[in-house]
């Protein structure tokens, strides 16, 4: 099992292999509400692939496809080259770590996580041994003999995630498993949430409605929107190539630019430059750190856009400060800087003709 | 959500058998109580509305009729005025005695009646108080506070504390903020228990079989008929009892769904049903 | 938040009267039961045990408690095995009827009880709906006498009136259930039946345990059906102490029994509330 400490690379199955899951045209009406529209993913062996979206987006319904809980309207899901939508839950290989985590009230924390292994009718001292070992992976096994109600949220956390992971399924799903957490616990369990992933090799579908965490955590971001993906990539990717404005948007902050490109030339309002892009109306989307505050007198490289602008307003974020400027023709922009002291009002911006992403429209869907 | 293939096959019939198993007798006799030929042979014939005429004619039932109505209502009016203290007093006194208290207002409901009832009667007895709509109205009033406290202590538990505190920091005193905040908040428990109460009341035989004097409330009136032999004039006024049972349940399930979901109102019944 | 007179206010009146109502009767009960009547019909007021003595060496006392014992317990056996699979029906499976099913389980409940019991009257004598029904359809030539004055119709008219009080407990039980529970009990492997056996019903057992207390312990007390349908074969413990009341008059020796069967009552009820909390896993 392949482990490295960069995660950027895409995990993107080579072709030829086939991927460990496979969603295809997968779609899901709730009478006639449609909740999925035509989702096709898949998922590589190993890979830690998040599911983003707004609440309404339909990543939950998704992920309780690929468990069995909901049959999708159309479309098939294969494990392995085999039909996963067509087994009740009990039989797929997959196991999932829910949101309040379900753990069963009347059994100890052993028994808990041993319930898999039980139904499955391994043998007694196997069942002992790997429940300890899971235990030990989550450093709760302190906990065995506790009932759920005497322990935290947080350690009820890890007990669903051992009780599943005890299984050695081939995918685990978890269901927005951090967010009841608070702040600080919450990015220490990313972290180990990432490195238990590596460590184990499932691979891991994580669902959140949590931009950050899922660049913190994935290999593969699947942004979902409305029902449909939006976009399908690296974090990296998706933050420095965003394929639509609402992607954009989304994932950090932006500024988004809207213009005219005729014979090479984009405009936007009083800004100006080259473009190999097709003649017509067109988006742009420009990180607030890609406008960078310039010394007038220091010439200026051809190739950046200048302008200037004044500060409306000024906001504070500890290393960083993000300045909404305002420009002579009325254009907005968010500035993102270093923290300083005392600024002029009046400042000389610039910013490389390759930091403005084209973006597509993100049209309302009905 | 299914819980299996077999299961979903066999649950509904099963079901299905239950409630008929539930209704098919009042039923049967709410069929024969326009039959002809009276009570029993099947199948039933002569469909007619004597029986019922014989009931309008019948004084001894309508007397009984009123007696139970006033023991239903006096019967409400002392379960009220005791057990809605009582709820508060379970909710927010401590006192020594508080558990003995609250095992004592709740064992009427679990206790076979006669027991409640041949205690009083023995009360009655020896206090050398004759036996009469008087008593009956003492034994259920004291029966029933247990099913007042239980309806009125829930819809404490759902009373904001902070609108009693809201009103007594705007300068109002207690006697006024419990007519003004506490009472209107607990308006759908008190109207629930009365309804109750009035029905548990207008059943009831076990307490007042003891308690009787000269005059008879209603069931102890059937129940009386029943002991010299079954008359169809019977079914016409069991099938009158089961139409008016039928309407007060009814109100008082809709009142609590307004106010709780299924599972309070089911853990409530469950208290109060005996 | 509530001053002392409040307190006193709302704790005095309810005290008294039950006191006075409640309290002060159960004392004369358990007094009365030490007491004795004389041949000319007064209570002697001195203190004997000779009504215990009597209820265990007059073999007839305890036999009818223990055929009263053996009643409830069939009433309570046969209200679980309808009222479990209705109740789960009612909770898993009824969607959007649920409310409606709902109040079809309470409606019986709270229709007149003798109205109840006298429907079966009418249904299971010789001449009733059930035997000339049997014989229009030729199952039978001759009428089952079985059906009426025995323990068989008390058995079945109580079950008929107890089942609800069964359906009302597990249901709240169940309904109390997590569905996410029974989800992650099929991720992990189990069908619907272990899912059932492992963690629906370890998590109903109080809903049970409740429905199954009021079914026996209230079957246990009755005294209306044996009267109307139990015939001699069919008389329980209550009909015992109605009578020592009435046409027998004895009333210490009544008190006695009534005593015996409030201490039954009780315990049941506190072994009850002792199992349910060991069950409970809030």
């Amino acid at each position: 099992m392949a482990t490295t400490t960069e995660p950027a690379l895409d995990r993107s199955p080579k072709s030829g292999a086939p991927p460990l899951l496979a969603i295809r045209k997968v779609a899901k009406s709730f009478g006639k509400n449609p909740v999925l529209r035509d989702i096709s993913l898949q998922i590589a062996e190993g890979e830690f692939l998040t599911i983003l979206g707004e609440s309404g987006s339909g990543k939950t319904t998704l992920l309780r496809i690929i468990a069995g809980f909901e049959n999708a309207t159309s479309g098939e899901i294969l494990m392995e080259g085999e039909r996963l939508d067509l087994l009740p839950p009990y039989r797929r290989r997959v196991n999932t770590v829910f949101q309040h985590y379900a753990l069963f009230p009347h059994l100890t924390v052993e028994e808990n996580v041993g319930y898999g292994l039980r139904v499955a009718k391994l043998p007694k001292d196997e069942i002992t041994s790997r429940v300890a070992e899971a235990l030990v992976m989550v450093k709760m096994a302190a906990f065995a003999k506790s009932k759920p109600a005497k322990i935290s949220g947080g350690q009820q956390q890890r007990i669903a995630l051992a009780r599943a992971l005890v299984n050695r399924p081939r995918l685990l799903l978890l269901d927005e498993p951090l967010s009841a957490l608070d702040a600080n616990l919450r990015r220490q369990m990313q972290v180990e949430l990432k490195s238990l992933q590596r460590e184990v090799g499932i691979s891991f579908v994580f669902v959140t409605h949590d931009q950050e965490e899922a660049m913190v955590m994935s290999d593969r971001i699947a942004l979902l929107r409305m029902g449909e993906l939006e976009q399908v990539a690296s974090p990296r990717e998706i933050y420095s190539h965003p394929a639509t404005a609402y992607t954009a948007q989304f994932i950090g902050h932006t500024n988004l630019l809207r213009g005219e490109i005729k014979g090479g030339i984009a405009r936007c309002n009083s800004l100006s430059w080259r473009v190999g892009l097709p003649e017509g109306p067109a988006l742009f989307s420009l990180r607030p750190e890609n406008v960078r505050i310039v010394n007038p007198a220091a010439g200026s490289d051809v190739n950046v856009v200048t302008f200037r602008g004044r500060i409306q307003h000024q906001a504070f974020h500890g290393a960083t400060e993000l300045l909404q400027v305002v420009c002579a023709d009325g254009l907005a922009l968010s500035v993102r800087a270093a923290t300083r002291e005392n600024r002029l009002g009046d400042l000389h911006l610039e910013f490389s003709p390759t930091d403005a992403v084209p973006v597509r429209e993100s049209p309302e869907r009905g | 959500m299914s819980a299996g293939r077999s299961a979903s096959r066999w649950l509904p019939w099963h079901a299905t058998v239950v409630f008929a198993f539930l209704y098919l007798p009042i039923v049967t006799l709410i069929v024969y109580s326009f039959n002809g030929s009276g009570v029993g042979g099947f199948p039933p014939r002569n469909l007619t509305l004597d029986w019922y005429r014989m009931l309008f004619a019948d004084d001894a039932i309508w007397e009984s009729v009123l007696n139970s109505l006033i023991v239903a209502f006096a019967a409400m009016a002392i379960s009220l005025t005791f057990g809605i203290p009582a709820a508060l007093a379970l909710d927010r006194a401590n006192f020594p005695g508080k558990a003995l208290f609250r095992r004592l207002v709740l064992l009427p409901l679990i206790l076979p009646g006669i027991i409640t009832g041949l205690s009083l009667s023995m009360l009655f007895h020896d206090s050398h108080v004759k036996l009469s709509l008087l008593t009956i109205v003492l034994g259920h009033g004291t029966a029933l506070i247990s099913v007042a406290t239980t309806e009125v202590f829930a819809g404490l538990q759902k009373l904001d504390r902070a609108q009693e505190e809201a009103s007594l920091d705007l300068g109002a005193n207690y006697w006024q903020t419990f007519w003004r905040v506490t009472i209107p908040n607990l308006r759908l428990s008190i109207i629930g228990a009365a309804l109750l109460i009035f029905t548990l009341s207008m059943d009831e035989i076990a307490v007042s079989f003891f308690l009787i004097g000269r005059d008879n409330t209603l069931p102890l009136e059937i129940w009386g008929r029943l002991r010299r032999g079954i008359t169809p004039e019977i079914n016409a006024i069991s099938t009158i009892i089961f139409v008016f049972s039928l309407m007060a349940i009814v109100s008082w399930y809709r009142l609590r769904m307004g106010s709780e979901g299924t599972r309070e109102a089911a853990a409530a019944l469950v208290e109060t049903a005996a | 938040m509530f001053s002392r007179a409040y307190r006193a206010a709302v704790t005095l009146p309810p005290l008294v009267w039950v006191t006075v109502f409640l309290l002060v009767p159960y004392v004369l009960l358990l007094c009365y039961s030490f007491w004795s009547v004389s041949p000319s019909q007064t209570i002697i007021h001195s203190w004997t045990l000779d009504n215990y003595r009597e209820l265990f060496r007059v073999n007839v006392y305890l036999q009818t408690l223990f055929r009263s014992m053996w009643i409830a317990a069939r009433v309570m056996i046969f209200s679980l095995l309808l009222g479990y699979p209705l109740a789960y029906y009612l909770s898993f499976y009824a969607g959007a009827r649920k409310d409606l099913f709902y109040q079809l389980v309470i409606i019986p409940l709270w229709v007149s009880y003798l109205v109840r019991a006298y429907a079966w009257k009418t249904i299971l004598g010789s001449d009733g709906v059930l035997n000339t029904l049997l014989q229009y359809v030729h199952l039978t030539k001759h009428p089952l006498e079985f059906l009426l004055y025995s323990p068989f119709a008390v058995v079945l008219t109580l079950t008929h009136i107890y089942t609800p009080f069964a359906v009302l407990p597990i249901y709240a039980a169940l309904e109390h259930i997590p569905r996410n529970l029974v989800e992650a009990s099929q991720d992990l492997g189990a069908s619907p039946l272990q899912t059932f056996w492992r963690v629906i019903f370890p998590l109903s057992i109080p809903g049970v345990l409740a429905g199954a207390t009021f079914a026996f312990v209230l079957s246990l007390g009755d005294f209306l059906a044996p009267l109307l349908l139990g015939g001699p074969s069919g008389i329980m413990i209550s009909n015992i102490v109605v009578s020592l009341f009435g046409a027998a008059y004895n009333w210490p020796l009544g008190a006695a029994i009534s005593l015996c069967m409030l201490l039954l009552v009780v315990t049941l009820l506190f072994l009850s509330e002792k199992l349910e909390k060991k069950w409970s896993f809030r």
